[in-house]
């Protein structure tokens, strides 16, 4: 269905520099679900976007060797001729929608083919209900959550009837439930109506057992095709079951959590004792921030019912809870964006909605959801200066906090160059200028690699370890299980859990980790904490 | 049943037929200042738009109703403070006068104020403000993003743009929002002029992100891949051009009285023609088909008949100079009403009992009729 040849993309010709990316010979079949997987920046989407012809007739820059998709080069056909043959989603679903409700939307393709108008009525009503969005065909686009616009976005693009589906990252910011959502109606897309699919996605954990077969890039060099056994064994970001396994020396390697818990099984692993890692004590901090009755309505709906919570120094909380329940919103109280409607908010004992934001800083930093948004001016070290000026705090303070949390990032690079992790560390150090007590991030994991979470995990722990409290929101499990002392779980603006991360997440189907869904009923939230061999596993077999 | 369910069945009436009906409704208010047909004329139009706004449509009424509030406020508070040309012999107040410096000769602040000047100023604002409301009314009664469904295909790229930029200003809001709260989580404010200054520049960046992702899916999504050729294109669009200056110019020469009616109507006849023969060049080559199109049924006919009357009734009596349409301003006196006129303004009635009605507000009327009856 689709083949490349020696491709090799250059974006500055002059330059005798390394392509950006460069592939050998890679054929896939019809019907694949073809997974790409790599680091950020090491060419995911420049792949994908060959696939379409977007590289190079949109993006400029140079293509040698050839691809061929259902036998058409895409040097010869533009993307736009190439619309009934690939459909190719990007990661904001936002950023591509063309008109303003969601039956349009999917006409929108069909409308520019020139397809008869009873057919494109028949087209349309077919691709609303493959992706299961019947229900929300005269809804504006941009009230719908993020689940769904990636849905439509979908079905937009599949009403044209390509046989070849490119989708960029289309889950990275979407809660575990949507998400799932989203990967099912592609999973029904290749078994049922036999799409070749091509999907780039950074946690692994949600696609890698629906794979057929994998694509490692690194570096913009691309492997051939693996099966996804082979490039877990070689690839070096795999997702924790894949990490279980290998830990535990299991060969065949587990892709999902029903291989792993039968090889489990027949080991004995959940009959492990309780892991033997002491959670640290719990009333060891002090309440850097609390609430009481918290209540916030916006335009006639409850945004927050009445939520009470402290938030104590010395610890890592994640906040956790689907789509609309309200993280963001708290998180907004919490850092004096938002008034309350009613009740009270205490931070360093000011109120935040109360105080002036250039004392407020000093007491509590929130990195936004889209921490770009906190950077801008040209280079991260001018960056850096001007945090200390807003701040006012001695020259060189961010400078040298930055080295600290994240010594990797050249001081000359523009922020937008960055990598997402590298952005969102830079942000933080910005906001730990004004050397808060209490640092807020929402939803950082977003676009990050298994390296940069790693990285931000650790860095969220030295601060705690430093005195800082740490409030983060997230949709990862798996970062919330790496980093988290306590978990709050948020639903319909009302606390529903808050303990500590252990015993919240280990009993929760939804947010458990992959590692405490193997091990189950065993507490382990981690791939560090599984005991390295048992005496009677592996030997006791004949 | 109503009478409008037995021509139709509920159904959104052609944005075409609703703008027609509001734009020739505001023909007819600019060809009178008499605020008896006026108020008649706001009546109608409100009467109509409560009968068939489609539930949860836009509520950009209260957005042209306040304008058209202000527009009247404006005309009446300047006329107290600057005096007006009218003159006239009642004086109501006498301000007293502010002395202004020899360089504003010419221009008075305070003195009296004339009842006739007054009234004048009354009934040009209200003129205004039935133009706004018949505006407004279009709005309501259909978005015009449906209206921009129907841009000829000639002018299919300008029709897209439009439709783009309409999304791109909710989008750019909440840029801005998030830069702003970005500034205030680095402990600024967000006030003042340099605060504001600050915004530009990450606002128009992602702007320009969000334009190329944009350009990318609707380049993957075909956009663009069924053209004219180069010269025919340039051909139809010339046409269009001209064509639409010269309805413009024509309609502009009907409406206002000063302009000679003879550089109206050819004007307009040559345009429409321009107009014509470059949408047929435009939609035979033009293969792209729309979805979904809302047909032209006797109802969309009849709606536009129907304002089609008062707007040519008031045309021709004001073209003759029939008493009342303009009424004398000095001395004040009661306008005159005639009452065939009157019974011509009130025939756009019709379109709230003719057109179908919308489908989701039927529905729920439907649903309250049975749950009455029951």
């Amino acid at each position: 269905m689709i083949e490349l040849i020696d491709v090799r993309v250059t974006y500055d010709p002059d330059s005798a520099t390394r392509p950006h990316l460069q592939t050998g010979r890679i054929r896939v079949p019809e019907g694949d679900l073809v997974l790409v997987v790599g680091p950020t920046g090491s060419g995911k989407s420049t792949l994908l976007r060959t696939l379409n012809g977007l590289v190079p007739h949109f993006t400029g820059g140079r293509l040698e060797g050839q691809v061929l998709v259902d036998g058409r080069d895409t040097r010869e056909h533009r993307p736009r001729d190439l619309s009934q043959v690939v459909g190719m989603v990007g990661q904001d679903p936002v950023a591509g929608f063309v008109t303003e409700t969601v039956e349009e939307e999917i006409a929108y393709g069909l409308e520019t083919l020139g397809l008869s108008p009873s057919a494109m009525r028949r087209r349309v009503e077919e691709s609303l209900d493959v992706l299961g969005v019947a229900d929300l065909r005269a809804r504006p686009l941009r009230e719908l959550s993020g689940g769904q616009q990636q849905r439509v976005a979908v079905a937009s693009v599949l009403a044209a009837g390509p046989r070849v589906l490119v989708l960029d990252e289309p889950t990275s910011s979407l809660d575990p439930v949507s998400a799932e959502d989203v990967l099912a109606a592609v999973h029904r897309l290749v078994h049922d109506l036999g799409v070749t699919v091509v999907l780039a996605e950074h946690r692994l954990e949600r696609v890698v057992h629906h794979a057929d077969s994998v694509l490692l890039v690194e570096n913009g060099v691309v492997s051939p095709m693996l099966t996804p056994q082979e490039a877990m064994t070689r690839s070096t970001i795999a997702p924790p079951v894949v990490r279980l396994g290998r830990r535990l020396g299991w060969d065949p390697l587990p892709l999902s959590i029903r291989d792993a818990r039968r090889r489990a099984a027949r080991d004995r692993l959940p009959a492990v004792p309780a892991p033997r890692v002491a959670d640290r004590p719990l009333a060891e901090g002090s309440a850097a921030a609390t609430t009481r009755r918290l209540h916030l309505r916006r335009r006639g709906t409850t945004v927050l019912g009445e939520v009470d919570l402290t938030i104590r120094t010395g610890r890592v909380s994640v906040l956790m809870g689907r789509n609309g329940a309200g993280k963001s919103t708290l998180l907004g109280c919490l850092a004096g964006l938002l008034t309350p409607t009613s009740g009270a908010v205490r931070v360093d004992d000011l109120d935040p909605s109360r105080t002036p934001p250039r004392r407020l800083v000093h007491a509590v930093g929130l990195v936004p959801q889209d921490a770009a948004s906190l950077l801008y001016h040209d280079s991260v070290a001018r960056e850096c200066a001007a945090a200390d000026v807003d701040f006012g705090r001695p020259a060189g303070t961010c400078a040298s906090l930055l080295l600290r949390i994240a010594p990797h990032l050249d001081p000359d690079a523009h922020p937008r160059d960055l990598s997402e992790g590298g952005r969102v560390l830079l942000a933080l150090a910005v906001v730990l200028t004004g050397e808060p007590a209490l640092v807020l991030l929402d939803e950082p994991t977003r676009g990050l690699d298994y390296t940069a979470k790693e990285r931000l995990g650790g860095v969220l722990r030295e601060l705690a370890e430093h005195g800082h409290a740490v409030l983060m929101a997230t949709h990862d499990v798996e970062m919330a299980a790496e980093a988290a002392d306590d978990v709050l779980l948020l639903a319909d603006g009302e606390i529903i859990g808050d303990g500590p991360a252990r015993e919240i997440l280990c009993d929760s189907p939804a947010f458990a980790p992959q590692v405490a869904k193997v091990m189950h009923p065993a507490h382990y939230l981690t791939v560090d904490e599984v005991p390295l061999s048992e005496p009677e596993t592996a030997e006791a077999r004949p | 049943m109503s009478p409008a369910d037995r021509l139709s069945r509920p159904r959104l009436l052609h944005p075409v037929a609703w703008w027609a009906w509001g734009l020739l409704l505001a023909a007819a208010a600019s060809r009178t200042t008499n605020p008896v047909y006026l108020l008649l004329l706001l009546a109608v139009v409100g009467w109509v738009v409560v009968q068939r706004r489609e539930t949860g449509a836009s509520s950009t009424m209260g957005v042209f109703l306040a304008i058209a509030l202000t527009a009247v406020a404006i005309r009446v508070v300047m006329t107290i403070l600057l005096g007006s040309a009218i003159g006239g012999r009642t004086v109501l107040v006498d301000l007293p006068e502010v002395p202004l410096p020899d360089w504003m000769a010419g221009v008075r602040l305070g003195g009296p104020v004339q009842l006739e000047a007054l009234l004048d100023a009354v009934y040009h604002g209200l003129q205004l403000a039935t133009i706004l409301v018949c505006v407004g009314a279009c709005n309501v009664l259909a978005d015009p993003r449906r209206l921009l469904r129907y841009v000829p295909a000639t002018l299919y790229d300008v029709g897209t743009a439009v439709v783009v930029a309409l999304t791109y200003v909710p989008q750019l809001a909440d840029d801005a929002r998030r830069v702003r709260t970005a500034r205030r989580l680095r402990g600024h404010d967000g006030r003042g002029v340099r605060e504001v200054a600050r915004l530009v520049v990450p606002v128009l960046e992602s702007s320009l992100d969000r334009s190329l992702a944009l350009a990318a899916s609707m380049e993957s999504r075909g956009y663009g891949r069924v053209t004219l050729a180069q010269k025919e294109h340039r051909r139809s669009v010339a046409l269009t051009m001209v064509g639409l200056g010269g309805v413009l110019v024509g309609v502009y020469g009907l409406l206002d009285s000063s302009t000679p009616a003879a550089l109206g109507l050819p004007v307009l006849a040559v345009g429409s023609a321009c107009a014509v023969a470059a949408l047929l060049t435009g939609s035979r080559r033009d293969r792209r088909t729309p979805y979904r199109r809302d047909p032209w049924r006797a109802p969309e006919t009849l709606v536009i008949a129907s304002s089609a009357v008062a707007a040519v009734a008031l045309s021709t009596a004001a073209a003759r100079d029939a008493a009342g349409i303009v009424p004398p301003q000095v001395p004040a006196t009661w306008p005159v009403v005639s009452l065939p006129l009157a019974a011509a303004l009130l025939a756009p009635l019709l379109a709230g009992v003719l057109s179908p009605r919308p489908p989701r507000r039927a529905a729920l009327e439907d649903r309250a009729r049975e749950v009455a009856q029951a």
